[in-house]
């Protein structure tokens, strides 16, 4: 029974640690995730996939980490504006397009820390304000 | 039976005997129009039954090559209707029409029947890529291109599939994502939802019960 008890409360302490070290930067990007996956699944999925792994040859996988890292900057303006241009991921040529789709900037951000940390890829946050520069850059 | 254990084994196999008995052998309906028809016979007449039945087509394929129903003569087919470009339920349509594909590969008398209802862009060139990148490009998979005309009525009055061309639509056009199982006798034996994967697995059952329909 002691030794229960010294076990729970050991939990306990470990757990609290764990919460109280969660800063506010992090809770937010969770809510992000979370509305993102919704927004995803709504939006994306069909052609994407679940896991992200897209489809034969014509419609790109989201799973390529160093795409995801390099065209970062890029992703708000593919979402919103659609895409025409080829694309290499995983080393395979895609050169379908992607239709526009107009989604709010907070959408965009939600979306994007979803497949920036989802399928594998660990990004971190994107804000609104990154969002609104990025789609500032827009070629 | 004064062992509890006997007992029971005795009645779990009888259980189990009863239902593999009483088991019925899972036939697909029949879909479509019915109609009736006279024939004569020795001693009078008879009546017959004639089930709704796809009507002769003739459309260029993937390879620029004129098909027709021959190409699905003693096959059973599973067709539908869609556009390459189509970003809302055409790619996970063709994402669960692959699986069935890949399951079936091997078997000659299963075939797939994609027709494209973007009769302005969708040429058997752009058929043909699509089917590469699909990494489907296989005779066993026919896509075929036609007239507007021919493939939208033979949707819409032969498949049961409704298809139309909508200016509002950011796409411009609409259509249902069945997949409709077709048997040796042109008849429609079932229609799928291919974007459900419920519905899809369900596919992939009812093509071994159609096909055992025809083994003697």
């Amino acid at each position: 029974m002691r030794k229960l008890t010294i076990l729970f409360l050991t939990v306990l302490i470990f757990s609290g640690m764990f919460y109280s070290c969660q800063t506010a930067e992090t809770i937010q990007q969770d809510a992000y995730y979370v509305n993102g996956r919704d927004l995803y699944i709504n939006h994306c999925q069909n052609c994407h996939g679940t896991k992200g792994e897209g489809l034969g040859e014509l419609i790109p996988p989201l799973t390529d980490s160093v795409f995801m890292k390099t065209n970062k900057q890029k992703l708000a303006c593919y979402i919103k504006n659609g895409v025409s241009e080829k694309l290499t991921v995983h080393g395979k040529v895609y050169e379908g397009k992607m239709e526009p789709l107009n989604l709010a900037t907070i959408d965009l951000a939600q979306v994007i820390v979803y497949i920036t940390n989802g399928f594998g890829h660990q990004q971190g946050m994107y804000t609104t304000e990154q969002v609104t520069t990025d789609l500032g850059n827009c070629k | 039976m004064n062992n509890p254990l006997h007992f029971f084994s005795a009645l779990l196999l009888g259980t189990v005997l009863l239902t593999a008995s009483c088991k019925e052998e899972r036939k697909l309906p029949i879909y479509g129009v019915r109609d009736t028809k006279e024939v004569a016979k020795a001693d009078g007449f008879t009546v017959d039954t004639i089930y709704q039945t796809i009507p002769d087509f003739k459309f260029l394929n993937q390879d620029s090559v004129m098909i027709t129903n021959d190409q699905f003569k003693d096959k059973i087919y599973v067709a539908d209707f869609f556009f390459t470009s189509c970003t809302s339920i055409c790619p996970i349509m063709h994402k669960n029409m692959k699986t069935l594909f890949q399951d079936f590969k091997s078997n000659p008398d299963v075939m797939f029947l994609s027709h494209t209802i973007d009769f302005k862009y969708d040429k058997p060139s752009v058929l043909k890529k699509y089917a590469q990148k699909l990494d489907v490009y296989d005779p066993k998979w026919q896509f075929v291109y036609g007239p507007k005309d021919s493939i939208y009525t033979i949707a819409e009055k032969s498949y049961l599939v409704a298809v139309q061309v909508d200016s509002n639509d950011r796409e411009g056009y609409v259509h249902q994502g069945f997949l409709v199982l077709i048997d040796k006798d042109r008849r429609i034996r079932g229609a799928y939802d291919g974007t459900n994967p419920e519905q899809v697995e369900q596919l992939r059952k009812d093509i071994p019960v159609l096909l055992d329909e025809y083994k003697k």
